[in-house]
C-alpha cells in the first residue's frame, strides 16, 4: 500500500460519497447544482489568470530554450529552425507541434541497466501516445459537452458527434472518445503504480487528478449508458446555469451531482496544480523562447548599477603620484595640463 | 526580487488570457440574450387515448432507443415481428407501422427532444416519415 495513491483514491471516494448523500439533504440541490458550480468556475478563472499573471511578473533574463539541434550560424551549415528556433517563426511553429502533439514528449526513452552495469537508453513511445490519446479524448469530450450548453447546438457540433459515434454500436450510440479517455487514464494510473520509478516520484497531486478524471469519465458514462440520465432535463438544469437563470429540475438523479461536483472539484482545483501546464505550457521559457543567446545581447534587468572606475580614469587621478614613486604610466603627463580635462565613465 | 509590480511581454500575456476566458466563458455569451424553451414532446390524440405506450412512459422515456434497436434485430436477424409486453399485450415491431401510427407527428414528437439534446438518431437514414416525404 502506497499512501500518495490510498489517499487520493480515498478523497475521491469521499468527494463522491459527499455528492451522492448531500445531494439527498434538503438544500442539497441548490448546493451542489448551483453554489458549488458557479464558485468553481470563478476560482478556476480567477485563480488560473492570477498564476499565468504571477508566472509572467518572473523575469526571464536570458534565452533558456532547450536546444535540440544544431542552431543557425554561418550559411552553409545546415540549421534545426524548429528544434533551435532562431525566430519568432520556428518558436510558433515549435510550440504548435508541442500543444497539439506533446512533441517533446515523444524524445521520452526508457533508462535501464542491462546486463549488471551496462546503461541503456531504450525508445518508448506508449506514454507519448497515451499522453495524446488521453489528452485529446478528454479535449473531444469536453468539447461534445458544449451539446448541454448551447441551444441551438451549432452544427460543427453535430458532425463531430458522428465522428466519435461512427462504429454505431448500440444504442445511445457509444462514443469512441469516452472508451479512449477512460482507456487513457487507466493507462497512465498502471503506469505510476506499475513502474517502481515512477511509483516513488509519484505524489498524493499525480494519483489525485487521475481519480478524479476516472471519476468524472466513470460516472458520465455510467449516466449516458447505464442509468439513462432524463437527458432533457439535465440539459434545462444546465442551460438554466449558463443563462443565469438557475434552477433545479426534478428527478436528474444523484449521478448527475455527483458528476457535476467532481468536475466542479477539478475546476476549483485546477489553478493550484499541475493541471496548470494547460497555462504553463505557453510561458515556458524553455520552448516559447527564440534561441538567440549570441545574435542579441540579453540584459539581466535587476543588474545592480555597478559603479565601475576605469584604468584611465585610475591612472589620471594618480599619474602625478605615479610618477613621482616611478611607477609606469600609459600617458606621460603634458606640461601645460597636468590632469586630464574629461572625465570618463 | 525587486520590481514584483511589472510583467513581461504583457501584451501577448494579456491577449492570451484574454482568449483564454473568451473560450471559457464561451457558452455565456452564446446564449445571452436567448430563450431556450425546454421541449414537450406532443402528444397525438390517438397516442393520448391509447394511455400507455408498449412499455410504461418513464421506462419507454430512459430506454426506447434501446427497445427500436431490439426490435430491429429481431425483426431482421430473427424474422419475429410480433413483441409480447410484459401485460401480455401483444404489437408489431414496426418503426413506421406501430411507433409512428400513434406518434403520428415525429416533427413534434421525436424531433423536439432530439433537437434539444442533439441526438441524430439514425433510424431516419433507412426509414421515412410519410409526412414528410410528401
Amino acid at each position: 500500500m502506497n499512501i500518495s495513491y490510498m489517499y487520493s483514491l480515498i478523497a475521491v471516494v469521499v468527494l463522491f460519497l459527499l455528492a451522492y448523500v448531500g445531494v439527498k439533504l434538503p438544500g442539497g440541490e441548490v448546493f451542489f447544482g448551483v453554489i458549488i458550480p458557479y464558485l468553481a468556475l470563478i476560482i478556476f478563472v480567477l485563480g488560473f489568470v492570477n498564476r499565468v499573471i504571477d508566472w509572467a511578473r518572473s523575469p526571464v533574463p536570458f534565452r533558456i530554450p532547450t536546444t535540440c539541434g544544431q542552431q543557425k550560424s554561418l550559411p552553409w551549415i545546415k540549421s534545426a529552425s524548429i528544434d533551435n528556433p532562431s525566430g519568432t517563426g520556428g518558436v510558433i511553429v515549435r510550440m504548435i507541434l508541442e500543444v497539439v502533439f506533446l512533441r517533446s514528449l515523444f524524445r521520452n526513452t526508457k533508462c535501464e541497466l542491462k546486463a549488471g552495469d551496462k546503461i541503456s537508453y531504450e525508445w518508448e513511445k506508449w506514454l507519448w501516445l497515451f499522453s495524446l490519446i488521453f489528452h485529446w479524448s478528454f479535449f473531444i469530450v469536453l468539447f461534445r459537452h458544449l451539446r448541454f450548453f448551447t441551444e441551438p447546438v451549432p452544427a460543427c457540433l453535430q458532425l463531430l458527434e458522428k465522428l466519435d459515434g461512427f462504429l454505431q454500436i448500440g444504442l445511445p450510440g457509444l462514443m469512441l472518445s469516452g472508451v479512449a479517455l477512460l482507456a487513457a487514464v487507466t493507462f497512465l494510473f498502471l503506469r505510476r503504480i506499475l513502474i517502481p520509478q515512477v511509483k516513488y516520484i509519484s505524489l498524493g497531486s499525480d494519483y489525485f487528478p487521475l481519480f478524479l478524471i476516472f471519476g468524472i469519465a466513470f460516472t458520465g458514462i455510467l449516466m449516458r449508458y447505464f442509468t439513462k440520465v432524463d437527458i432533457v432535463g439535465a440539459k434545462a438544469f444546465t442551460m438554466g446555469l449558463v443563462t443565469l437563470k438557475p434552477h433545479i429540475t426534478e428527478g436528474v438523479g444523484s449521478v448527475f451531482y455527483v458528476h457535476l461536483f467532481f468536475v466542479s472539484v477539478l475546476l476549483a482545483y485546477f489553478p493550484f496544480s499541475k493541471l496548470m501546464h494547460l497555462g504553463g505550457i505557453f510561458m515556458s521559457p524553455t520552448r516559447n523562447l527564440a534561441n538567440t543567446s549570441r545574435v542579441k545581447r540579453h540584459v539581466n534587468p535587476w543588474n545592480y548599477p555597478v559603479k565601475i572606475h576605469t584604468y584611465e580614469a585610475y591612472e589620471d587621478e594618480f599619474r602625478e603620484k605615479m610618477i613621482e614613486a616611478g611607477l609606469p604610466v600609459e600617458k606621460m603627463m603634458e606640461p601645460e595640463t597636468p590632469e586630464e580635462p574629461e572625465e570618463k565613465e | 526580487m525587486p520590481n514584483n509590480k511589472k510583467m513581461y511581454d504583457k501584451g501577448k500575456v494579456v491577449a492570451g488570457l484574454c482568449i483564454f476566458v473568451v473560450l471559457i466563458t464561451f457558452p455565456f455569451w452564446f446564449n445571452l440574450g436567448k430563450a431556450a424553451p425546454v421541449p414537450e414532446p406532443k402528444l397525438s390524440d390517438k397516442a393520448k387515448a391509447a394511455k400507455e405506450c408498449v412499455m410504461p412512459k418513464a421506462y419507454m422515456k430512459a430506454e426506447h432507443m434501446q427497445i427500436l434497436n431490439e426490435w430491429r434485430d429481431t425483426v431482421v436477424r430473427d424474422a419475429k415481428r410480433i413483441y409480447t409486453n410484459p401485460s401480455g399485450k401483444k404489437f408489431n415491431m414496426s418503426l413506421s407501422n406501430t411507433c409512428l401510427d400513434c406518434h403520428t407527428e415525429k416533427a413534434e414528437f421525436c424531433d423536439a427532444c432530439h433537437n434539444y439534446a442533439s441526438v441524430t438518431p439514425y433510424c431516419w437514414d433507412c426509414h421515412i416519415d410519410p409526412k414528410e416525404a410528401k
